[in-house]
């Protein structure tokens, strides 16, 4: 345990926990037959295929390979064929459809024969070589952003501070803690790797002061192998500490500027599944194709924690927590705070799918909203010091500069404000409206100027012509006028064909240079 | 089992943890030891008004409801309507004729209310509205408290409230008398000085006669509000640092001339004012700072009308006057967002 000073990050709330019983060993779903794994389970460019419908592939092996700079490998969960690549609905608050491939299991569940060796002297290489295994595993942050973990191991100078993230603030999601719990020993190798891939001067494990077992695990984790030195830091556990920026506050007291991100001041924040996949990448060459996800909510008969592959659809995960309950009527993706709802139980788990929270009648009331008596609960509740009651009349009145102004997009869209508000207004709502809102109102804007700028062209390329038109006409006229022409009419003929095949072909060439400009320029 | 038909929803999932009418109804529970003890001090005449303006209230909160073709139960149920005819009430002095607590209502409610828009459209206090109209258009009616522990009973209380004469035919002038802070305003214009006052029979142990026992009472249904977390201390502690300084340092300067800060903190109707009427959240700042500003500036006030002005008691114009300022208090102290520089200078961080 460090005994660091902690510091206070404004606003929070107190919720209740409401986990799952994490001591219980991990459950393993059934292996579907089918399993649906999206291109793009991460910020970022979706991966391209490397396999073609009717591959064989083992598990481990390469389905997908990152493209772009920011971007993500994805591998095959199991061994079986890949049937299809094609659009399929996947998890996301849009409910669109997105290209996925599509792997029957062969049922046998064989590894992969070509995984890289893994390594045992990681300590040894070269920080470069452990980003490159980090990067060709295909781990992202665990936590639930999905940001590419090797994007954010790309670190140009020594980072002064890793924070290892358990802190699972939201009520209802366990499966970091139950992942402390039970590999504890993989968190704390992991984190030493990271630190190692980063050259980071001091490695803290963050957790919630509540979570006694967890803290017992990684404690042992550390007695046992206790160098280098990983610091255990317990933080009050009040929503949302696990945030990103509340946590550096909390640890530090420093601030994260607004834009800017974590490395900026010398420190970086990973989750704790994050580093536990880390770990099985560098000392066991597995690539990421399994997660821990918590499987809960009133809406089910037994909530559990299962270690799912990606691909699986939920209902297997339903299944093994004991199925719906009568009053299921909410599935949704996430923690209750931020998740968002999913239209049924088909879609499959993805990287970032933390939890499967299937709620009973929406606790929100029915009835309206009430007006709002600016009783500033919300700015209390606001752990980024914002005004929500200002924010939301100016969202209401479109005001959406006088929002932008006041720090919308400074809105991390915890939630905090919205189950504190007596009018019950959904004031996280009116934020993803106006933050909408204004980002379209910015695309339209440099649509407009591209438009302008092609318009304009098209005015100088017609003027242009028109001269060039203008002298042409004088210079036949002075070839008319010359006395050698008028002796040979056939002669005078010919060139006067020449020139206007001539001309012909010079707008032919004009016009399918302007043609597919003229055209955008009018959209 | 068969999967259910999943219903869109969106984030938080969290049941609300509050409701209006919860609040409104914890401000009038809050009210409850302070009006027992108006009651107890001054009779009947407390329950008369309050029953008189609630009735009023509803009734025009209803009318008003129906004319802006608003949902009647839903609105009337946050209990706003209520709050604010308590507060009227409790500010009128008690036996006055019925027409005035109706009068000052419906006047707080239609055009302190519902013309600007109704519950969180109000840029001033609607209670205070009203008591303001009340005051300056009556105010021979609103001189006439009673004198403490003398207050007649029910059955007199009512006919006077309705006739404005008792049965033995006397008026209602016979019973009153100026209220401490109304006593030593003229007594001091007269030449008195306080020294020779404070050992007269309008000066109890701490404050005013009776007075100082009824700010208490307040005060504990006030710490009440905020340990229940429903108002913030920010206003309380304004309106009371902002009366009590001024108080002080004037005190300090001449005792003779200048009532002490106490006779202040517990006297009329501060501790109503500093937590129940400066508190309303929608005719108040919102901002953290705000609030205290806001709150001194209305205890400022107080102390400069209280003392200088043509009223005894100052804190309803107090009020109001901060609420015209509210909205620019509010533009001024935003708080710093996380991860802001600090006003124009670089953040250290």
């Amino acid at each position: 345990m460090s005994a660091a000073p902690l510091f206070d990050f404004p606003g929070g709330l107190m919720l209740p926990g409401r986990k799952v019983e994490t001591g219980e060993p991990l459950r393993q779903p059934e292996l579907p037959e089918e399993l649906v794994i999206p291109l793009k389970q991460h910020q970022g460019e979706a991966a391209e295929p490397v396999v073609a419908v009717g591959a064989t592939v083992c598990r481990g092996d390469l389905l997908a390979q990152q493209s772009g700079t920011l971007g993500a490998n994805v591998h095959a969960p199991t061994s079986g064929a890949v049937i299809a690549i094609e659009q399929r609905p996947v998890p996301h608050p849009s409910g669109l459809s997105a290209p996925c491939i599509v792997l029957r299991a062969d049922g046998e569940d064989r590894w992969s024969t070509c995984l890289p060796p893994p390594l045992h002297d990681w300590a040894d290489q070269p920080p470069a070589a452990l980003r490159e295994r980090v990067q060709a595993a295909g781990i992202v942050g665990l936590g639930g952003a999905g940001f590419p973990a090797s994007a954010k191991l790309a670190v140009s100078e020594k980072l002064a501070l890793l924070i290892i993230n358990g802190v699972e603030c939201e009520p209802y999601i366990s499966c970091d803690q139950a992942l402390m719990e039970q590999r504890a020993q993989e968190i704390v190798v992991g984190a030493r790797m990271l630190a190692h891939a980063v050259q980071a001067e001091r490695v803290v494990v963050a957790l919630e002061d509540d979570k006694l077992q967890a803290m017992a695990a990684l404690q042992n984790a550390l007695r046992i192998a206790p160098e280098p030195p990983v610091e255990l830091v317990a933080v009050p556990a009040r929503y949302p500490a696990g945030g990103e920026r509340q946590l550096i506050r909390t640890l530090t007291g420093r601030e994260v500027p607004t834009g800017a991100h974590p490395t900026d001041i010398g420190m970086l924040c990973q989750n704790v599944g994050t580093a536990a996949a880390v770990y099985r990448a560098i000392a066991l060459g597995e690539p990421l194709t399994s997660r821990i996800v918590t499987v809960t909510g009133e809406g089910l008969v037994s909530p559990c924690n299962v270690e799912a592959r990606i691909g699986t659809p939920l209902q297997a995960l339903i299944t093994q927590a004991g199925g719906y309950r009568e009053q299921a009527r909410h599935l949704i993706m996430g923690g209750p705070m931020m998740g968002f709802t999913l239209p049924d139980d088909s879609l499959p788990v993805t990287k970032t799918s933390n939890c499967i929270l299937v709620l009973p009648e929406s606790p929100q009331p029915r009835e309206a909203a009430m007006p709002c008596i600016r009783c500033g609960y919300c700015a209390e509740a606001c752990p980024v010091s914002l005004l929500p009651q200002q924010l939301y009349w100016y969202a209401r009145a479109r005001d959406l500069d006088q929002a932008e102004g006041h720090g919308l997009f400074d809105c991390i869209e915890c939630g905090a404000c919205a189950p504190v508000c007596p009018s019950h207004i959904p004031l996280v709502d009116y934020f993803r409206y106006a933050k909408s809102a204004l980002r379209s109102q910015e695309r339209e804007r440099r649509q407009a100027e591209l438009a302008r700028q092609r318009y304009l062209s098209r005015q100088q390329r017609l003027a242009r012509q028109q001269e060039e038109q203008q002298q042409r006409r004088e210079r036949k006229k002075a070839a008319l006028r010359k006395p050698g022409a008028a002796e040979d009419p056939a002669a005078a003929k010919q060139a006067a064909i020449q020139e206007a095949i001539r001309r012909a072909r010079e707008k032919k060439q004009a016009r399918s240079g302007a043609g597919p400009e003229d055209g955008d320029g009018r959209t | 089992m068969t999967a259910p038909r999943f219903q869109p929803a969106s984030a938080p999932h969290m049941p609300p943890a509050h409701n209006v009418s919860e609040l409104m109804r914890r401000v009038v529970y809050a009210l409850v030891p302070g009006t027992l003890g108006m009651v107890w001090l001054f009779g009947w005449g407390v329950l008369i008004n309050i029953a008189l303006a609630v009735t009023a209230a509803l009734a025009c909160e209803a009318v008003m409801l129906r004319l802006r073709g608003r949902p009647v139960q839903r609105f009337l149920r946050d209990w706003s309507a209520v709050v604010c005819a308590v507060l009227l009430a409790l500010c009128l002095p008690p036996l006055v004729s019925w027409w005035v607590p109706v009068v000052g209502v419906v006047c707080g409610l239609v055009l302190g209310k519902h013309l600007y828009g109704g519950l969180g459209y109000n840029p001033f206090n609607p209670a205070m509205v009203g008591y303001a109209v009340l005051l300056v258009s009556f105010p021979g009616q609103m001189a006439l408290w009673l004198d403490p522990m003398s207050s007649p009973g029910l059955l007199q209380s009512l006919q006077l409230v309705t006739t404005g004469q008792q049965t033995s035919g006397e008026a209602l002038d016979a019973l009153t008398r100026a209220t401490p802070l109304d006593h030593v305003k003229t007594e001091l214009a007269a030449g008195w000085s306080l020294s020779e006052l404070s050992t007269g029979p309008v000066f109890g142990m701490l404050a005013g006669a009776g007075w100082e026992w009824i700010n208490l009472l307040f005060l504990a249904g006030g710490i009440w509000l905020l340990r229940r977390r429903v108002i913030g201390w920010q206003i309380p502690v304004g309106v009371l640092l902002g009366l009590a300084v001024p108080a002080l340092l004037f005190w300090l300067f001449n005792p003779d001339q200048f009532a002490v800060p106490l006779f202040h903190l517990l006297g009329g109707g501060t501790m109503l004012a500093a937590f129940f009427v400066a508190t309303d959240p929608v005719s108040a700042a919102t901002t953290p700072r705000g609030r205290l500003y806001y709150g001194a500036g209305i205890g400022i006030l107080a102390y400069v009308i209280r003392t200088w002005g043509g009223y005894p008691d100052g804190l309803a114009f107090a009020v109001l006057l901060m609420n015209m300022a509210a909205p620019l208090i509010d533009h001024y102290t935003r708080p710093r967002i996380e991860g802001h520089a600090r006003g124009r200078e670089q953040d250290g961080d």
